[in-house]
Order: C-alpha cells, then sequence, then structure tokens
C-alpha cells in the first residue's frame, strides 16, 4: 500500500538522490583538487572510490520499488515496444498464432459442449439408456439401435425391477395438427409413464403427464415444447387446458417443458402419452427406446444383471399368441447392455471430434513451430542488443524473463484474436449445422473453453519462446559481441535447431495431408456406390400422413394416396410419381419383421431372420431410379384387389434361392394368418442406411396388405420426378394439388431427394472439409517455412556464394548446393511423416470407406506433393543465391 | 586494494556504523562517508557510493530521517539525523553484535579446545 501511496512523490525523491549523488562526488573532487591533484585525474580517482554509479544509484531507489511489478511491467513495456518496432515480424507471427489458437479454441468447444459437458438433466449421472443385443437374432445384428424394446418389456421391467427409480419408454414419431390456420404437421415423441420422472425436469408451465394419462380411451392428453408453445400459443400459460388437435382428435395441453428440454436426442412440438392396453400385449413389438433412472449407488453392470434376471419372467408372463412358447425368444440370445444415456445422445460422433481435435492440433504445433524459426531468426539479430545488455549488468535470468514475457505476450494477444476468431466460427458451425452434430444447441463458449485458449496461449508462448530465448541468454556472453563481424557465420548448433523444426514441420504437414487425402478418396469412394436411385436432384420428397380419425377405412386411405399421385403427376413438368413407405436415408424406418417361404421348412424352435418391410405404390421404383432385376412392378389393379403379391431385394432373392430369375413365381408369407403371397419381382439393393452401410435384405409389400402385423400404410413418403423439383413455384402447386384432394393433410419432410442423400454424408463432408482445411493450412505453413529458412540460409551464407561464384564455380553448382540442402530437410521429413502417418493414420480406419489407413496411392501422392512443393520453396531462395554479384557480395557490409 | 584483505561487511554492519556515526552528530552523506573511512583507519574497504542504498534503507524504516541544510561550501544538502527509533534500534544491534562477536572470540581463542 505504502509503495501506491508513495508514487506521486518518487520521482522527486530520485531526483533528490541523483542530486545529492552528484553532490557528494564534486564534493570529492573538489577536496582531491584542493590537495593538489588535477581536475581530471581528480575526477577519475572520485568515481572509483564512489563504486559503480550507475548500479549504486539504482540499488538506492530500488529500496523504494516493489521489484517484481516494476520489472515485469518494464519487461512488459520492453516487450511491447519491440513488437511495435518490427510491425511484420509482429503480424506474420501474431496471425499464425490467433488463426492456429482460434481453430484448436473452435474445435475444443464443439468437443467441450458435445462430449465433456455433462447432460443438461438433473444428476445426469444417473440417466441410462436400456440399450440390448441380441445377437442370436439373424437380420437383426446390423440394427444400429441394438434390440429395442417391446411394450410387454417395458412392463415387465417396470413391475420387477430393483435397480431403477423410474424407468420408462419412448418412441419419437409425427403427427398431424389441424384446425390452426393452415394443418401442419409436428414433431412428437410418444411416453410411457416413467420418462417424465427419470428426466425429473420440471415444467415450465402446468404439470408432466401421469400416470393417469396412460389410460387407453381414456381422456387424451398432450405437452407441448417451449418453442412450440412460443410459435403458435404466444407463450401464454392460459394455454393449459386449451385443446388442441392432433391427428384429428382434441386433446387438452397439461404443461409446457422448459426452453431446451429434449427427450434424448429428440427435439419435438408435442409430447403424446402412450397408452398401452396392457390386456393383450404381445412378447414382440420390439419399437421403443428405454430409458431410466438407476437408484443412488447402482452401477451399470448390477442394472444389467437385474435385466438379465428379469427378461425369463417376460418370457413367461407373455404371448405372441395361443400355443407359442415365449422362451423361443432364448435363441435370440438377448443381452442387456445398458449404457449411460450420454451415449446415446452423443452416438458415434465422439471419434470423429477427437481426430479432428488432434488434426487442428498438429497444425498448432505446427504454427508453433513457425513462430519458434521466426523467433530464432530475429534472436540472432539481436545478439548484439542482448549481449550488450548482458554487459551492462542484466543477468541472464532477467533477459531470459525479458523474452519470455515478449513471446507469451504475443501468444496471449493471439489467444484473445483466436477467441474472436473462435467465436464466428463456432457460430457458423451452429447456424449451419453442416456437421450434422448431436447437442447443437448446447454449444457455446464457456469458462472451460477461456481456460482451455488460455492455458494454450501460455504453452504455446512458452514453446516457441523458451527455445530461442535460451538460445539467446546462453550465447550472451562476450562472443556475441563479436559474432556479427565480417569473418564468421552462424554456429553449426542455430543451424541444426531451424533444421530440425522444418523437418519437424514437414513430417506434420504429411500426416495431415494424408488423413486429408484419404478422406478424400473415401468420399469418392462414398460417391461411387450406386445408391439404389438415380437423378436424385429432381426427385421431390414430401411426406403425407393420413390418420385414423380422419379416414377410417384402409380402402379409402389408399385410393386418397393414389388420387394425390394422379394429381402430382398432372403437374407441369412431372415425369412420374409414386409414394413408399420411406426413402433411402430419409431415417423412418417402417419396421421389420421375418419372412417365411413355402417351399423352405422351418424348424418350430427358430425364427427366420428378420427384414426389412417396406410399402410401395405401383412406379414408384421407376421414378425413384430403382431397377428391376427380374420380374415385373406392381399395378393398380393388385393394389386394389388386394392380390397376395410381393417384390424382394436382389440380396433376398439370392439368399433365399440363389438368383433373382429363380425367385419369381415362389411365395412367401409373415405369419400363418397371411396367405402366400407370389414373388413378382425382384429389385436392386438400396443403401437404406447410407451408402456407407450394407443394403439390408427388403421385402416391398403393397400398400394394403391383409392378414399380417401391419395393414394399410398410413404414413408414406411420396416421390415426384421433375427437373423443377425443389423451386417455390413447384412446391406451391405440390400444395394446392395435395389439399385439392384433401384440405386436412399436412405436408411434411419436404426436400429433395439430394438432399437427403447429402445429409446423410454430412459427417463425412464436414470430416473431409476440417481435414481439408487443416491440411492445407499445414502446407502452407510447411512451405513458408522451409521458404523461410532457405531465405535465410541464403542470405547468411552470400559471401561464401560470392567467393564460389568468384573462384568459378557455375551458377548451376550452386543452385544444386541450396536446393540439395533444402531437399535433404523436406526428405527427412518425408521419411519421418510417412513413419508417424502410418502408425496415425489406423485411428480414423472408422472414418474411412472403401480405403484401407494405409493407402499407398495416398501415401505415394502426398509425399511427392510435399517433396516437389518443398523444391519449389527452395528454388526461389536458390535463384536469388545465383544472382548474387560476387563484387557487392564481398564488399558487403 | 588488493583483494585478498578486502573482507565483505556482514549485512547490516554498514547501517550500524551509520546509526553509530549519526548518534554523535547529525552529518550530510559526503562528511559521512569520510568519517566512516577515517575513524575505521581505512581499514574497511567500503565504496562510498554503498553509503546511499544504506541510507535509504534507513530512511525507509525510520531509523533516521534527512532534512535540508546547508554544507560548508553554502550548498544546499541533506543532513541526516538519527530518529529515535533509530538510536534504539542502534542499541539493541550494537548488544546483539558484542555478543556475537565475545562468541566469535572465543571460539577463535587458542589453547583451550
Amino acid at each position: 500500500m505504502s509503495w501506491l501511496t508513495q508514487l506521486p512523490s518518487r520521482r522527486r525523491r530520485y531526483r533528490e538522490l541523483s542530486e545529492e549523488i552528484q553532490w557528494h562526488i564534486d564534493e570529492k573532487v573538489d577536496e582531491l583538487v584542493a590537495d593538489g591533484m588535477p581536475r581530471d585525474e581528480a575526477t577519475h580517482a572520485a568515481r572509483r572510490e564512489f563504486g559503480n554509479l550507475g548500479l549504486l544509484e539504482e540499488k538506492s531507489r530500488d529500496v523504494w520499488a516493489w521489484l517484481p511489478i516494476e520489472d515485469f511491467l518494464s519487461d512488459i513495456h520492453y516487450g511491447l515496444r519491440t513488437l511495435r518496432k518490427n510491425p511484420v515480424f509482429t503480424t506474420v507471427a501474431l496471425l499464425t498464432i490467433a488463426i492456429g489458437i482460434g481453430a484448436n479454441t473452435a474445435v475444443f468447444t464443439v468437443l467441450n459442449s458435445v462430449l465433456l459437458k455433462p447432460l443438461n438433466y438433473p444428476k445426469p449421472e444417473q440417466l441410462v439408456s436400456l440399450h440390448q443385443v441380441a445377437p442370436g437374432a439373424a437380420g437383426l445384428a446390423d440394427f444400429e439401435n441394438g434390440l429395442l424394446l417391446s411394450p410387454s418389456m417395458y412392463f415387465t421391467y417396470a413391475d420387477h425391477n430393483r435397480s431403477f427409480q423410474s424407468v420408462g419408454v419412448w418412441v419419437p414419431g409425427s403427427a398431424n395438427v389441424t384446425g390452426r390456420a393452415e394443418p401442419e404437421q409436428v414433431r412428437t415423441v410418444f411416453v410411457s409413464d416413467g420418462v417424465f420422472q427419470a428426466f425429473n425436469v420440471q415444467p415450465a408451465v402446468g404439470r408432466w403427464l401421469s400416470s393417469d394419462d396412460q389410460v387407453p380411451h381414456g381422456p387424451e392428453r398432450v405437452m407441448l415444447s417451449y418453442a412450440y408453445w412460443q410459435k403458435r400459443f404466444g407463450g401464454t400459460p392460459a394455454v393449459v387446458g386449451q385443446n388442441i388437435t392432433v391427428d384429428s382428435r382434441p386433446r387438452e395441453i397439461v404443461g409446457v417443458m422448459p426452453k431446451g428440454f429434449e427427450i434424448v436426442d429428440a427435439d419435438f412440438d408435442v409430447v403424446v402419452p402412450l397408452a398401452f392396453e396392457r390386456s393383450n400385449l404381445p412378447l414382440a413389438g420390439f419399437g421403443f427406446h428405454g430409458i431410466a433412472r438407476l437408484k443412488p449407488g447402482v452401477t451399470i453392470a448390477q442394472a444389467n444383471a437385474d435385466i438379465r434376471r428379469m427378461l425369463p419372467i417376460w418370457m413367461d408372463s407373455w404371448s405372441n399368441g395361443p400355443g407359442q412358447d415365449g422362451h423361443i425368444y432364448e435363441t435370440w440370445k438377448i443381452t442387456p447392455t445398458i449404457r449411460p444415456l450420454k451415449d446415446e445422445v452423443i452416438g458415434n460422433v465422439s471419434e470423429l471430434l477427437w481426430v479432428v481435435m488432434a488434426t487442428i492440433g498438429l497444425v498448432m504445433l505446427i504454427a508453433c513451430a513457425n513462430v519458434t524459426n521466426l523467433f530464432l531468426v530475429r534472436a540472432e539479430a539481436r545478439q548484439q542488443e542482448l549481449a550488450i545488455r548482458a554487459a551492462l549488468g542484466a543477468g541472464w535470468t532477467r533477459i531470459l524473463r525479458t523474452l519470455l514475457v515478449e513471446s507469451l505476450m504475443l501468444a496471449l494477444l493471439g489467444g484473445i484474436v483466436g477467441i474472436g476468431l473462435a467465436y464466428a466460427g463456432v457460430h457458423f458451425l451452429v447456424a449451419t449445422n453442416l456437421s450434422n452434430l448431436p447437442r447443437l444447441n448446447e454449444i457455446s463458449l464457456d469458462a472451460r473453453t477461456v481456460a482451455f485458449t488460455f492455458a494454450l496461449s501460455v504453452m504455446s508462448g512458452l514453446l516457441f519462446g523458451l527455445f530461442p530465448a535460451l538460445k539467446c541468454a546462453r550465447a550472451g556472453n562476450a562472443s556475441a559481441l563479436r559474432t556479427e563481424g565480417r569473418t564468421t557465420s552462424a554456429s553449426r548448433e542455430r543451424h541444426r535447431a531451424r533444421n530440425l523444426l522444418v523437418a519437424g514441420q514437414v513430417a506434420v504437414a504429411l500426416v495431415l495431408l494424408v488423413s486429408a487425402g484419404l478422406m478424400i478418396r473415401t468420399f469418392g469412394a462414398l460417391r461411387n456406390v450406386d445408391p439404389g436411385f438415380s437423378d436424385p436432384q429432381h426427385l421431390q420428397l414430401l411426406r403425407i400422413s393420413i390418420p385414423e380419425s380422419l379416414v377410417k377405412e384402409p380402402q379409402q386411405v389408399t385410393r386418397i394416396q393414389n388420387d394425390i399421385i394422379n394429381q402430382l403427376a398432372a403437374i407441369r413438368g412431372v415425369k412420374s410419381a409414386g409414394f413408399i413407405s420411406e426413402m433411402p436415408m430419409e431415417g423412418f424406418e417402417s419396421g421389420w419383421d421375418q419372412i417365411f417361404a413355402q417351399d423352405k421348412f422351418y424348424p418350430a424352435d427358430t425364427i427366420p431372420p428378420l427384414r426389412l418391410y417396406k410399402y410401395l405404390s405401383p412406379g414408384v421404383l421407376q421414378t425413384v431410379g430403382t431397377r428391376l432385376i427380374a420380374g415385373r412392378d406392381l399395378t393398380w389393379d393388385e393394389v386394389y384387389g388386394v392380390r397376395p403379391v410381393v417384390l424382394l431385394s436382389e440380396n433376398l432373392a439370392r439368399e433365399m434361392w440363389g438368383s433373382p430369375a429363380a425367385a419369381i413365381g415362389k411365395h412367401v408369407r409373415e405369419i400363418p394368418s397371411m396367405p402366400w403371397h407370389e414373388v413378382i419381382g425382384v429389385v436392386q439393393d438400396v443403401r437404406e442406411r447410407g451408402v456407407q452401410e450394407t443394403a439390408p435384405e427388403i421385402v416391398y409389400w403393397p400398400p394394403m396388405v391383409v392378414g399380417g402385423f401391419t395393414g394399410t400404410r398410413r404414413t408414406v413418403t411420396f416421390v415426384i420426378h421433375s427437373e423443377r423439383a425443389g423451386t417455390e413455384s413447384f412446391l406451391n402447386e405440390i400444395r394446392q394439388a395435395v389439399w385439392s384432394v384433401n384440405s386436412n393433410l399436412p405436408l411434411a419432410a419436404v426436400r429433395t431427394m439430394q438432399g437427403v442423400y447429402d445429409e446423410s454424408l454430412a459427417r463425412t463432408s464436414f470430416t473431409l472439409v476440417m481435414l481439408a482445411i487443416a491440411g492445407a493450412m499445414a502446407l502452407t505453413l510447411g512451405i513458408i517455412g522451409i521458404y523461410g529458412v532457405m531465405s535465410y540460409t541464403v542470405s547468411q551464407r552470400k559471401r561464401e556464394i560470392g567467393i564460389r561464384l568468384a573462384l568459378g564455380a557455375q551458377p548451376g553448382d550452386v543452385l544444386q548446393m541450396i536446393l540439395r540442402q533444402g531437399m535433404a530437410l523436406a526428405l527427412a521429413g518425408v521419411a519421418i511423416g510417412v513413419g508417424a502417418a502410418f502408425g496415425l493414420t489406423r485411428l480414423m480406419s472408422n472414418l474411412l470407406f472403401g480405403v484401407t489407413a494405409h493407402d499407398p496411392l495416398t501415401f505415394a501422392g502426398v509425399s511427392v506433393l510435399l517433396v516437389f512443393v518443398a523444391l519449389l520453396a527452395c528454388y526461389v531462395p536458390g535463384r536469388r543465391a545465383i544472382r548474387v554479384d560476387p563484387v557487392v557480395a564481398l564488399r558487403y557490409e | 586494494m588488493t583483494k585478498n584483505t578486502q573482507r565483505d561487511l556482514f549485512p547490516g554492519a554498514l547501517e550500524m556504523m551509520i546509526l553509530r556515526t549519526l548518534k554523535r552528530e547529525p552529518l550530510h552523506g559526503y562528511a559521512l562517508a569520510q568519517h566512516i573511512k577515517r575513524t575505521s583507519d581505512d581499514l574497511l574497504q567500503i565504496e562510498e557510493g554503498s553509503l546511499y542504498p544504506a541510507l535509504q534503507r534507513l530512511l525507509k524504516q525510520n531509523l533516521v530521517k534527512a532534512e535540508w541544510g546547508t554544507s560548508s561550501t553554502n550548498r544546499r544538502v541533506r543532513i541526516y539525523k538519527l530518529t529515535p527509533a533509530g538510536a534504539k534500534h542502534l542499541q539493541h544491534e550494537v548488544s546483539s553484535f558484542e555478543r556475537m562477536l565475545e562468541g566469535i572470540t572465543r571460539v577463535l581463542a587458542p589453547g583451550e579446545s
């Protein structure tokens, strides 16, 4: 404190001190002169007697100063001045660091928000997803969600568990809301009792759906999401108790969930209770996601054991029908694999994010190497200055600190600019949703991000500051005063440091470019896969749902769908139209079940493999561009006549009868109560779940099927083949066409097939773009690194080159010498890089498709590219070297 | 000024001598330096300048105070004066120094061990 209050008087105190010391010396001189000594000799003697004037005066002043802060402030002051004095150096270094830190901060923000932050529910560590697998169920193994829960499973688990505070099932879906302006299709989540209790998030308004609302045929109630409440009801609390017409039935609104609340990863508009009819549930119906909140202290392993204990109870308590033994499901080997809810939400994105983070981290390393190089070069230029400072009495720690403060300041400035860049980048990412990431609305810069940026800045500042500073401080002896002389050149050791850095840069750049190259090859391979449809940019998709409450008669539903097709086909510019239960990659799956062939024998104690079931209209295959391999398409007469006909996918036909042609005329059915259906056509395989997934075996049913588990498809995707797909005028005409058939039908999921296809590749494209950016940055920084070092070397060796030329060396020889030196660096870097990439790319093999992690073409291509670029980067300074005029070079300085 | 005769003073020794000198009479810096040199018969090699950091330390601790006065050559100089706290401090320092000296002398005294 006293230090602060003294500040104003300090200046005076120092002045008086100088005055006093000066007087002391004057007095001494006068005395000596009086004793008969010549004046100049007396002056020397007085000074000698007094001691080191500057040092003693400083020491006297230091008594009043608070040293650490004062020194630090002066270091900062000095640092700022040197940075300002070298605008080019500062700008280049600052930009390099800022971009590096910005990219790292941006990616870390995403990583932190998506992977590291806990879920936004109370005590999220207790929440689990009731995931289970059934390795014994053929055809099911490749279902992404494992074996979902059936309603009877849910009731068994809810009644008999010992591990859960609450347990529930949910499934996303869609519904039509009418009676409020235009009809619209909304995103729904159907929930059982127990789901809200498990999340334990209080509603913003009103109350949760309770067990009273889960009574079949009881009063129908719904909850709204915050966003839908704001959008459609203006956020009024009076919404509780109002009615909303969902799927043509009035339902009472009982509450609104708070802002940002999602059910696992489902962003919804309306929550509808499931209301199962408990009395006659079968064992089957595996279509629901399970969620539970563990009791305190219960581990996942204990909960798994609990479920294993309950599975036999489930098989004993329910039945698929008279005379059927529930224990047939033992062959499925159902195994509970409960996992934290967070894993369910994040999905498979974590690997991708870590790869991107590692990549960007490597770019940061290259950036640091470049800045280190800049500092090294500059430190050499400052040798003399530092040597003088050392000679004037600055300790080596003080010099080291001065240099470090400078580099840290640069790094922190870079960090500040970097945070700005990161903020913009993250904003862009969230706004465009290019990446298709989960928890996107939770992405934000928080304290942890800022701490990360700060730590990164300090670390990189130390990294590129300490190295040159140590070198400088060590060299801060008397010999440094001579180094700029004519007779010496830079020490070998300093060359080695820079060469090492450049080779390292080339190596890291190679790793990044190989990763980017592998992603490019992956993307190419994916693009080359025949997805089972063609001309996607001219396929207009839209989904229409006809609820039972609007049209009861199944036959009538098909008629309306047929009328819609006719109206759509009549629009100008439409080649053809049709409907299908869902298009590939749309993310809807209508269901899957076993299929029996008439000419095959099935032992009673096995369940045949499960197949994907799809339902289609005549003509839709041709509209979509899915080829018929054998047989013929469905006709409308067969549809209305409910004729027992079916189409199969090529892989299914081959599996069952060896060839597509052999399948024609065979008969299949789902269950004994169903008539045998004749196979009339075989269709090419379709990549239903994205081009990187294998094509599933598919059974294509007519829209109306009798005797099976499913009757008429009420929700289908209409497909229109037209050059006008995606245009606004076209969409208007489509709406008018649909509403001319029935004005209560909302259009949902309106998009082109190209959009669906691109979205299915979004993750891959995102990875590709990120790695390509990282690779480009690495390449650029690497070139700058090589170029910088070679230019510097040439300028250092100017005199030597001049002598060589004067002694008769050919320019070609000199150029070759320079290139050889550069190439040695590049080749060493490439060799190290190839080795490193060989080990590292394996980590991203899950992101690759159609190319191995050690693809020789990519490795060779990238290596050649890097060597070529390095050659170019050496050539420019090389040209400059041979243009050295010996006379000028030797007269230099 | 030969190296082997030079002894570093222990910390606080210079301050003690300054305080002792100022106890006799207030002096300005130059006179203080001359007095210490003269009375020590040049046995102690003290840089005259080292007086000033020591004086600043004493000022800061309020053991001495400075007043503006006039020198014999009629120039404005600072006269240093012992404060009561300085006097007390000096007494304490001297007695503890004497104890230390006695201890050292006993150890150095020949014959007894």
